[in-house]
């Protein structure tokens, strides 16, 4: 069996309880912010005392800088009121729906394109699972398999309590509280998210999974990741799923933070597909995401891919640290705008270390009357002798109502640095469809079949399953703008 | 097989074609030849469906049926393939790929089980020796980086796999070297049966030393000015295109 299958079938494991409806309110913090919910939100969570330190010193310098919400970015917006969210929440899932019958049928009509299982289905939409596919074993099995190897995989509160100094040495090493607005407002209410830690000289028996885990329950709108390899470690981490997530918050400020040690590599996949919003830009999440990998130790390697396609807006810069000598990043995007989504994404790749490297290779694609802008910086430090880069960005547009933009900033202090940047912008020519329905093959399917060659570099770094669902995923994305 | 009646033609506000008659049935093989800008390229675009390209007068039917409204697509799958002068580039669509879906479409119009990629493998494998196309181009993307004569052949080798019944090679012959000119001559005999037929259109009679062609016409200026048979091609080789155009 694959390990996508074990994956979902886990997935499944709820804890939902019968009889919590009565008394939910009780879980859940009054709208807004302020230093006794930063308080609550730790207490319950029942948190060491550099958490709460942390959160409370976050909170002081966000409300500093509230009315500084970045907006340099090629996105707008209507402004959030940070006093109408709630910022604690019981993480506990309650099914909202008796049967798949009662669920959003277009919602049902995704599902089945996808080839979501049905038991699946049935937990993205809501809808209460039979006990019988909650499938403990097949957790246990997994969970033994990674202890056996030394690989601590749990939820960041989880961490909190048994691994506090693991935490406590790495937690905000990397994206500070003092980063930027969203990662600030973060570093004050995160809600849950995901830990790793690799021991030493370990590769990661299987690729973790965040739909995986085992305390499969909602993160909330302000997750918090941690993934750390030890010296000589080696470990793939995947994040998302392809099915269109009806996320009940708008707003989704998460912070990844990813630290390699000497020798260490960590690969990090994300495919996003978010509410987008209905064909007027109406709803949909706003997606203000700060990832951040720390290449810390020599001869270390990050490498970030990422297929976003839902969200209204994503701001999301997953970033590499070049510090260890001879370390290297790289950050492979394909970035898919339709309607009315907007996109500011690309990467920051500071290098350091000597000998270091970088590679970037941003995909967009924009269809409908969305906006879609690669936004990256290289910088290569004085101490960053020896260094290259390379960083390819290429634009397809469809349709005439849409907008393609590259933002590339480059700072070289050093003067051995080699860099190297191409860029491109295409449309599917009339001519390549013409030779593409020549051959049999649909309008449809030929635009279908050029997209998907445009982002057949960024697929290949995928594990394979989640490359086969990438390919799925632009399809039902593209549904309407294409043919 | 093919009738084309009073054909006019014309892209954007310029016509190119100003009544072409033709009719091409299984087991021939018609050679349109004329000099440059004659609207040799626009018939074969034409017939294939090339959006661009509006019919303001006449039709063209395949099987005694009009083909007029149907799209490229739909007309790949009754059997007409269109051997392009320039190839284009499908960049990270490998060929592979592009070849099995193209075969795919074709059998699944017609109702039948799509191949295996086992099959398809040894079709494929066999067509490529045949056809002299090197293997490693086969594990590229479609045209991506490949030379002329390269894309010529591997047109060929898309013709040999689909099984057309019309075969348009549309300038087929040009610029290629006298070894891909020759393989051309022998996938296009090779092919050639009583069930299908075969239009070449070139600039040149060099190809036409490898085929035999049942009827060969010259189109001058957006008419078909003369026809006759193979006789007539080397003729032409001799004469030039100025002596049909002092005929009319």
């Amino acid at each position: 069996m694959s390990q996508k299958t074990i994956s979902r079938k886990s997935n499944i494991s709820s804890d939902y309880k019968w009889g919590f409806v009565s008394d939910v309110n009780s879980e859940i913090a009054p709208k807004g912010l302020s230093e006794d919910i930063i308080r609550m939100i730790s207490k319950k969570k029942n948190e060491p005392e550099f958490l709460l330190n942390s959160r409370l010193k976050a909170y002081e310098y966000w409300k500093k800088q509230k009315d500084e919400e970045p907006d340099w970015a090629m996105i707008d917006y209507e402004s959030i009121d940070y006093n109408d969210i709630h910022y604690y929440a019981a993480p506990i899932k309650q099914p909202k729906l008796d049967s798949l019958e009662d669920a959003d049928p277009e919602l049902i009509e995704t599902f089945n394109k996808l080839g979501i299982p049905l038991e699946e289905q049935k937990k993205l939409a809501g809808v209460a699972v039979d006990a019988i596919f909650d499938s403990v074993s097949v957790a246990t099995t997994y969970k033994k398999t990674l202890e056996d190897a030394g690989v601590i995989f749990c939820s960041i509160s989880e961490a909190a309590q048994k691994h506090p100094e693991l935490l406590e040495k790495y937690y905000g090493s990397v994206v500070p509280y003092s980063d930027n607005f969203f990662a600030s407002l973060n570093s004050a209410v995160f809600s849950d998210g995901s830990f790793v830690y690799v021991p030493k000289n370990t590769k990661c028996p299987m690729e973790l999974m965040t739909y995986f885990r085992i305390n499969a329950e909602e993160t909330g709108q302000f997750e918090r990741t941690l993934i750390i390899a030890d010296e000589g470690s080696y470990v793939s981490y995947l994040e998302g799923c392809t099915a269109p997530m009806r996320k009940t918050h708008q707003l989704h400020a998460a912070v990844v933070e990813l630290v390699a040690l000497d020798n260490a590599e960590i690969k990090y996949s994300t495919l996003q597909n978010w509410y987008p919003g209905d064909s007027e830009g109406k709803g949909g999440v706003y997606n203000f995401v700060t990832k951040r990998a720390k290449a810390l130790g020599n001869n270390s390697k990050i490498s970030w891919t990422q297929v976003e396609t839902g969200s209204a807006i994503t701001w999301k810069y997953p970033s590499v640290i070049l510090q260890g000598d001879n370390s290297s990043g790289e950050f492979y995007s394909v970035a898919l705008t339709n309607n009315k989504q907007q996109a500011d994404t690309g990467t920051k790749m500071i290098h350091i270390g000597k000998n270091t490297k970088s590679t970037i290779v941003a995909k967009g694609i924009s269809a409908g009357n969305s906006n879609n802008t690669y936004r990256g910086l290289v910088q290569i430090l004085p101490t960053a002798a020896n260094s290259t880069n390379f960083t390819q960005c290429d634009s397809l547009l469809i349709g005439d109502q849409c907008g393609a933009h590259t933002v590339p900033y480059i700072e070289v202090r050093n003067n051995s640095a080699k860099m190297e940047h191409e860029a491109s912008t295409s449309k599917v020519s009339d001519d390549q469809l013409f030779y593409c329905m020549q051959r049999g093959i649909s309008e449809e399917e030929a635009h279908y079949m050029i997209i998907n060659g445009f982002c057949r570099g960024i697929f290949k770094e995928l594990p394979f399953e989640f490359a086969m669902e990438a390919n799925q995923l632009l399809r039902v994305s593209l549904e309407g703008a294409v043919g | 097989m093919l009738q084309i009646e009073n054909l006019h033609v014309s892209i954007g506000n310029i016509k190119i074609l100003k009544g072409i008659n033709l009719s091409v049935n299984s087991g021939e093989i018609h050679a349109i030849m004329g000099p440059n800008g004659s609207g040799k390229s626009t018939l074969a675009n034409v017939i294939a469906g090339k959006p661009e390209y509006i019919i303001d007068e006449g039709n063209i039917s395949f099987n005694n049926t009009s083909i007029d409204n149907l799209t490229p697509d739909e007309r790949a799958n009754l059997g007409i393939f269109l051997a392009f002068q320039y190839p284009v580039e499908l960049p990270g669509i490998p060929m592979k790929q592009f070849i099995k879906t193209s075969l795919d479409a074709k059998l699944k119009s017609k109702n039948m089980k799509e191949t295996t990629i086992r099959e398809f493998n040894e079709i494929l494998k066999v067509e490529s020796e045949n056809i002299g196309i090197d293997t490693k181009l086969i594990k590229r993307s479609v045209n991506e980086g490949f030379s002329g004569g390269e894309k010529k052949r591997n047109e060929m080798l898309q013709m040999a796999l689909l099984k057309p019944e019309l075969s348009i090679l549309d300038e087929t012959d040009s610029g290629l070297d006298i070894d891909a000119l020759k393989t051309v001559g022998q996938s296009v005999n090779k092919l050639s049966t009583e069930e299908n037929a075969t239009l070449i259109v070139t600039h040149y009679q060099r190809l036409l030393n490898y085929i035999t062609p049942t009827k060969v016409h010259v189109l001058i200026d957006g008419k078909i000015s003369k026809s006759g048979d193979a006789q007539l091609a080397k003729d032409l080789e001799l004469r030039g295109y100025d002596w049909i155009k002092s005929l009319t």
